[in-house]
């Protein structure tokens, strides 16, 4: 096995291109090295991103905000501009693991590994966030939502590099927020996740963004659920309606870690909790 | 029993101090040496190849190309090992599941071994092991084992216990009936009967720490194992009958310990390690990995349970049975039996039966987790003890205390009780300020009560006393919860010495003689009557050597407070000697000075606890939340407190955890989905709540200090007061653990 240090996107994605093998970018390694120590992987080429200038770094900008992909969730956490505005994104990051795993693992990697039930995927999607995608040729820029395609696959062609997730700015008098259900209080992962980011105007939802985790192959938006809160004040019957649309977008499986029929009822209830955080968050007052 | 070992009263100087632990500073410093610590020059890497199936023939395997690959030294299968255990087919099991033998009995059963120079050649070599199976119809529910049309997965298992032995093999390997009095005419007389039908899933004792040793034999048929171990010496006598060797001459040394808890009473694959050493002349270190350690070593049995108890309008129990199916997993054990035995230990009752059935099944051999059975038994009659209280309308407390066996009651497994501590567990219940705490929305209060025997057993101590009055302890009991502290107490305590002048070890087994293991909460309880018996030895020797050192007779010889005292008119100017000055002058007056104790250990008294329990049931997640928990418990005497409160938290916690959320979860093909702790779902820190404890101290008349074992009961009652507190809190009775999540929102959802 080869171990690389490129300095640059494009030496990362070269490498990935030119390697005959099986190659993997790491960044910090809490997916892919548990999973070759396992030995479910035994990778030819191992691309490490974090001598990158580019993928290191928080960056506040007039469109938002520039994640690098080597950045380590804690980072996200100390982050004070980008708390107070995506509270939801960095409160899923700060799910992830533990102290120990969140001083390494990063959210491109969470978003990246591909699994249904990545705390940080429905946050981003509701977020808007978009991801800066770096090839040995191009450079396109992708909606966080149309790049996981089932668990474990992604829409990245085989040298294709996330260098960045992009936050947008935002109003004000908006929140967003995250909530998963999982049986301990810590250091497991997600049955149900739901993530939510809104904005008002004097008190009624203008705009609203929705998404769920481990409850379908990839974590998914539910434009149904944003429509039955935009134009109300979040009363019950607009939460109920909301929960419902939750509860059918779900197309989860029976599995070790919970049932079909919990978790298209959870999927539902944590909407509706997140959905209350959020407007709290955003000032409003139900 | 022996008049040198009853309880006397006396008053104590550093008995029950909190004093620090002797390996604790190695332990947080990472100096102790745990299983994996050891190495031996030379060593080679151990690896297993395992079943992927729950039941499969073994048609045939090539090693032929394993064996050629260059730097493979011994592969090891069942043709390697003989069965030398004489028709003993305990024993033979014991090889079986160490290494199929033409079949593999469930997913994880090892099937080859390789020993090689390096970790990577040993993983190519599994590779290029080829097994050829044909899968074998597969069962692993305890009910489905029993079924008549279930795959019967020995054939040479006849139903033991029933009259006649069936003719037809069956997967039920025993039936045992335990009681007394006609529960039939009881429950003719009854006011109410509550009858009840439960299931508990599979759990594992989730040590931390993972089996591993170093096994070294030589070309002359002697050997040493260094391996974490609960018992050391049975580890070796086992090994030795298996493999063909000399006991004496296989010499096994433990490590500290990182958890037991049962799970390493038995030998998994230190029978393999010493094979493919023999085979290699090389040492072969095995290190499991935790999907090893969930697939093949053994967990606590899954059961079905089902309980009646008939109680008259006063609220007496007047009859009471159970009817108690344990999976043992791919052999036979006695975990039905324990259950029978355990299940009404906490009751008065004149009519009692319970009958236990063990079952085969396509699942990992069970071993012993702390109070092997008794948890799920007592989640099971526990529950029903709620529902006959609730039915005459009394206190769950109440209703116990007035159904509590006493002094003198004849339990239900068939031993008639001295004093014991149900009662005043009972009490202190119900005058505990947990019991007036406020409880929220959606919040509930439960209570249990728990039973367990206690263990005596072979045990052997040796006090050796240095040339400057220090003092090495050699006990032959693992340490896995803090015994070489409250032993070297016991020592000091003897001898009149400061507790730092003793130095405790676990002697390896060439130094010592036959030790039981460190199961059935005995080590406190056996060595420390072994260690109070070397050390008044040892003092009868110190007092013959001050009586020469006096030039007077041995009988003018006192011992007070860690001197010899001269007695009599005639010798009242003679001053004190301390055992530093005796032991200084020993060269001179017959040389070392030594204590020895063995003897099988009698007497280990009963142990009872009751437990309280608050918690915050989400209805609309089904997610529960302990929010207190409260521990009482019979200790006999706390030798030190620290410790035996340490017991009654951990069982405390590792019963939560069983409650709510471990379960061995197992696919249509027979598979064990979940193993590893990501998906077998011990408590984390923030799951659990501070633990309190209070240690009542009910003398045991067996023991000279009055110490009852305390590690194990503490498991037992958390199962049925988290129940009943979940039934307080939302009004559900939860008949299945885990009470997990998904469970529990899916009985609100079937009760709304
Ligand atoms: C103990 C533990 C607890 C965990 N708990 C959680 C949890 O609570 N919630 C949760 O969601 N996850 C959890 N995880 C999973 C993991 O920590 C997260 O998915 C994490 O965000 C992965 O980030 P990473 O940087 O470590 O990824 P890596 O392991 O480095 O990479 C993951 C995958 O993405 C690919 N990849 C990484 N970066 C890029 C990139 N820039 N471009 C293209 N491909 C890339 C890698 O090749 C690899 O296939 C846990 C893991 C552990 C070990």
């Amino acid at each position: 096995m080869r171990y690389e240090t490129p300095e640059t996107t494009r030496d990362a994605a070269a490498l990935l291109a030119a390697e005959k093998g099986e190659a993997y970018i790491l960044a910090g390694g809490t997916d892919l090295l548990v999973r070759m120590k396992a030995g479910l992987l035994e990778p030819d080429l191992l691309v490490d991103i974090k001598q990158v200038p580019a993928m290191n770094g928080i960056q506040q900008t007039a469109a938002g905000f520039r994640i690098g992909a080597a950045v380590p969730a804690v980072e996200l956490g100390e982050h004070r501009a980008l708390g107070r505005t995506w509270p939801g994104v960095v409160e899923a990051a700060k799910l992830i693991g533990s102290d120990q795993v969140q001083g390494r693992c990063t959210i491109a990697g969470n978003l990246c590994n591909a699994s249904p039930a990545a705390d940080t995927v429905p946050a981003l999607m509701a977020a808007g966030a978009k991801a800066v995608v770096v090839g040995p040729e191009r450079r396109r820029t992708v909606p966080v939502e149309k790049l996981p395609r089932g668990p474990g696959t992604m829409a990245l062609a085989k040298s294709e590099v996330v260098e960045a997730i992009l936050l947008p700015q935002r109003p004000a008098k908006s929140g967003d927020a995250y909530l998963r259900f999982i049986p301990r209080t810590e250091m497991d992962i997600a049955v149900v996740g739901a993530a939510v980011n809104l904005t008002l105007e004097r008190g009624v939802v203008k705009t609203a963004r929705i998404a769920l985790g481990a409850v379908a192959p990839t974590a998914v938006l539910v434009p149904r659920a944003a429509r039955a809160i935009i134009g109300t004040r979040l009363d019950d019957a607009a939460l109920e309606k909301m929960a419902a649309a939750c509860s059918a977008a779900c197309n989860p499986i029976d599995d070790k870690r919970g049932t079909i029929a919990y978790r298209v009822k959870v999927a539902g209830v944590l909407a509706r909790r997140a959905a209350c955080i959020a407007y709290e968050r955003a000032g409003g007052k139900r | 029993m022996r008049q040198d070992t009853k309880f006397t009263n006396q008053n104590f100087r550093v008995i029950g101090s909190r004093v620090n632990r002797p390996d604790g500073m190695d332990k947080v410093t990472g100096r102790a040496r745990y299983g994996a610590d050891y190495d031996a020059p030379g060593q080679l890497v151990g690896l297993f190849l395992r079943s992927p199936h729950a039941h499969a023939r073994i048609v045939s395997m090539d090693i032929s190309r394993a064996e050629k690959l260059a730097g493979v030294k011994a592969i090891i299968t069942a043709d390697d090992l003989p069965d030398l255990t004489n028709g003993n087919r305990e024993m033979l099991d014991i090889l079986e599941n160490s290494m199929a033998r033409g079949r593999a009995l469930y997913d994880g059963h090892a099937v080859a071994a390789v020993a090689a120079s390096d970790v990577k050649t040993a993983r190519k070599a599994l590779k290029l092991i080829k097994v050829e199976y044909e899968q074998l119809p597969h069962v692993t529910d305890v009910d489905e084992a029993m079924q008549p049309d279930a795959p019967v997965i020995h054939d040479w298992i006849f139903t033991q216990g029933v009259n006649p032995t069936p003719k037809k093999p069956s997967n039920v390997c025993n039936r045992t009936e335990m009681g007394h009095g006609d529960v039939d005419a009881g429950f003719a007389r009854a006011a109410h009967i509550i009858e009840k039908s439960y299931k508990t899933e599979q759990t594992h004792q989730g040590y931390i720490e993972p089996h591993a040793c170093v096994a070294s034999m030589g070309p002359d048929g002697s050997g040493e194992l260094w391996v974490t171990t609960q018992g050391h010496f049975a580890y070796r006598n086992v090994c030795a009958e298996l493999l063909g060797l000399d006991i004496a001459k296989l010499k096994v040394t433990s490590s500290e310990i990182g958890g037991g808890f049962g799970g390493k009473t038995h030998v998994w694959a230190e029978p393999i390690a010493l094979a493919l050493s023999r085979k290699a002349n090389r040492p072969v270190k095995v290190v499991m990995t935790r999907d090893e350690v969930f697939r093949a070593t053994g967990p606590a049995s899954s059961t079905s349970i089902d309980v009646k108890i008939g109680v008259t309008k006063k609220g007496r129990i007047i009859a009471a049975s159970a009817e108690l199916r344990y999976a043992d997993g791919a052999f036979p054990g006695p975990w039905a039996i324990l259950g029978a035995m355990t299940s009404f230990a906490c009751y008065d009752l004149k009519n009692v039966k319970t009958v236990g059935y063990d079952v085969i099944c396509n699942r990992p051999k069970v071993a012993a987790y702390r109070a092997p059975s008794a948890p799920m038994a007592a989640f099971a009659i526990e529950s029903t003890v709620d529902l006959a209280a609730a039915a005459v309308g009394m206190d769950a407390v109440d209703f116990r205390i007035k159904n509590a066996a006493k002094k003198g009651t004849l339990s239900s497994y068939g031993v008639t009780y001295g004093p014991i501590g149900i009662g005043p567990t009972l009490d202190a219940a119900k005058n505990h300020p947990h019991m007036k705490a406020k409880l929220k929305k959606n919040q509930g209060r439960g209570m249990a009560c728990g039973f367990w025997f206690n263990f005596g057993g072979q045990t052997c101590s040796t006090i050796n006393i240095a040339a400057d009055g220090t003092v090495n302890l050699s006990v032959g009991t693992i340490d896995v919860g803090g015994s070489r502290a409250s032993l070297s107490l016991i020592a000091a305590e003897e001898l009149g010495i400061p507790y730092e002048h003793v130095k405790a070890s676990v002697a390896d087994t060439a130094s010592l003689g036959h030790n039981d293991m460190t199961d059935g909460s005995r080590g406190t309880f056996s060595s420390g009557m072994a260690t109070i018996v070397a050390a008044r030895r040892a003092i009868e020797v110190m007092k013959e050597r001050a009586a020469a050192m006096w030039d007077i007779p041995v009988d003018k010889v006192d011992w007070k407070d860690g001197h010899a005292v001269a007695k009599g008119k005639k010798n009242s100017k003679l001053a004190p000697l301390s055992l530093k000055e005796i032991a200084e002058n020993s060269p001179n007056t017959g040389g070392p000075i030594a204590g020895h104790n063995e003897f099988v250990a009698d007497g280990a008294g009963v142990s009872f606890a009751s437990h309280l329990c608050d918690v915050e049931v989400d209805p609309e997640t089904g997610a529960t939340r302990i929010v207190r928990y409260t521990v009482i418990q019979d200790a006999g005497k706390a030798i030190h407190p620290d410790y035996v409160e340490g017991q009654f938290q951990g069982g405390a916690a590792q019963g939560i955890g069983w409650a709510l959320n471990e379960e061995y979860i197992y696919g249509e093909d027979g598979r064990l989905q979940n193993p590893g702790f990501l998906d077998y779902r011990i408590p984390v820190c923030s799951d659990l709540p501070f633990i309190d404890t209070q240690i009542l101290e009910i003398p045991n008349p067996d023991h000279p200090y009055g110490v009852r074992g305390v590690g194990e009961t503490s498991i037992v009652p958390p199962l049925a007061a988290i129940g009943n507190a979940i039934s307080n809190a939302v009004g559900l009775r939860m008949t299945h653990v885990p009470m997990s999540p998904p469970r529990i929102l899916a009985a609100l959802e079937a009760g709304e």
